[in-house]
């Protein structure tokens, strides 16, 4: 999923200083799952952003609203109906959800609540860590499936460098050396020998490094 | 100027502070008339949101009582209900309020006496604080309103 954290509110409050009225929208997606901006969290910025006004002396009028995704235009034309109850729209989805709301309202100003951060899998309840890059060119067929462009600091294709020390990366002891991870993994799986394969320089083209990047999908797109 | 009268809301739990404030009544207890409780089938029920909305609606304390840790009939209600606090108290000092204003305590169906004694230092506490500061928008927002109706 799409990870993301709500921004100080002190940011979102300068934001939308000049509003008296918003239109705070959430996101049923990942939001929702990474707790940073689904209808529980939309109800919790509105109440903050609400006494957070009221303590200054003025109000602030939030209308709640949480879509099934806010990345489809599908979903984000439902918003036609409550736009003008905001001054602005407070987006509490990911960078895309945001740019989505947007790109269809144009006349409106879009404001982003939370700060999206990487695409990760949920550790253990209330943590999350990243695991894809979305480098367009998946090498966890050879790697065991622990990801080298995600998981090692270095982004090492053949590793690991002299910094992994106890099966722990020299940046942080909290971190784990992926190579290490790669390694115990292939050896859990009898696959020793395809350590011993040398990957050759990785083609970022397929990543960002190649610009912005599209999909397009002749039997579906219209 | 008339004394300030904090309004206090404690969510109780059925299982422990429900039944202390039934046992500090039966105790002949006085605890102060401020506290208004909000009876839970488990602390561990009342969500972040529960606490914002009793003080943007103009409560000025906010109090969660759950069973003592390990006691809980859930499991482990109490314990969420305490993350939950703090995670109030976090965004109420984000915002200025200051997290003293919402409090979690911890106590069993017996204590009685605590009941009255927590829910007594916590209603003075408040009154020492002063009245919630969304207050006085709240009055003029329903005083506005009546005079245009």
């Amino acid at each position: 999923m799409i990870t993301a954290e709500r921004k100080p509110l002190e940011e979102i409050l300068t934001l939308i200083e000049p509003c008296d009225r918003i239109l705070l929208v959430g996101c049923n997606e990942c939001v929702t799952v990474c707790a940073a901006g689904g209808r529980k969290e939309v109800a919790l910025l509105s109440s903050a952003l609400q006494m957070a006004r009221m303590k200054e002396g003025r109000t602030l009028d939030v209308t709640e609203l949480t879509l099934e995704r806010q990345c489809d235009p599908e979903y984000v034309e439902e918003l036609v109906t409550s736009i003008d109850r905001g001054d602005a729209v407070l987006s509490m989805a990911c960078g895309c959800g945001v740019q989505e709301v947007a790109r269809r309202f144009k006349e409106k100003p879009v404001f982003p609540a939370v700060n999206t951060k990487f695409m990760g899998a949920s550790e253990r309840q209330g943590v999350w860590a990243e695991r894809c890059q979305g480098c367009g060119d998946c090498l966890l067929g050879l790697t065991g499936g622990i990801c080298p462009i995600a998981r090692c600091s270095k982004r090492l294709l053949n590793g690991p460098c002299g910094g992994s020390s106890s099966g722990k990366c020299e940046i942080n002891p909290d971190v784990d050396c992926a190579w290490q991870l790669i390694w115990d993994r292939l050896k859990a799986l009898g696959l020793e020998s395809r350590y011993e394969d040398i990957a050759p320089p990785k083609d970022w083209r397929t990543s960002r490094d190649g610009g912005p990047r599209r999909i397009i999908r002749e039997d579906l797109a219209s | 100027m008339k004394e300030f009268e904090p309004i206090i809301v404690a969510f109780c739990c059925h299982y422990c502070a429900y039944t202390a404030a039934d046992m500090a009544g039966s105790m002949r207890l006085a605890y102060p008339p401020n506290v208004k409780i909000i009876k839970v089938p488990c602390s561990g029920k009342v969500s972040a949101i529960h606490v914002m909305r009793a003080l943007e609606k103009g409560a000025d304390g906010v109090m969660v009582a759950g069973c003592l840790e390990g006691d809980c009939h859930f499991k482990d209600g109490n314990v969420k209900a305490a993350k939950r606090v703090s995670q109030v108290r976090r965004l109420l000092d984000e915002i200025g309020m200051g997290p003293e204003r919402v409090e979690m305590v911890t106590l069993s169906a017996g204590m009685g006496e605590r009941f009255a004694r927590v829910t007594g230092e916590f209603t003075e506490k408040i009154r020492a604080l002063g009245p919630n500061p969304v207050k006085e928008t709240l009055a003029g927002r329903a005083r506005a309103a009546a005079a245009s109706s």
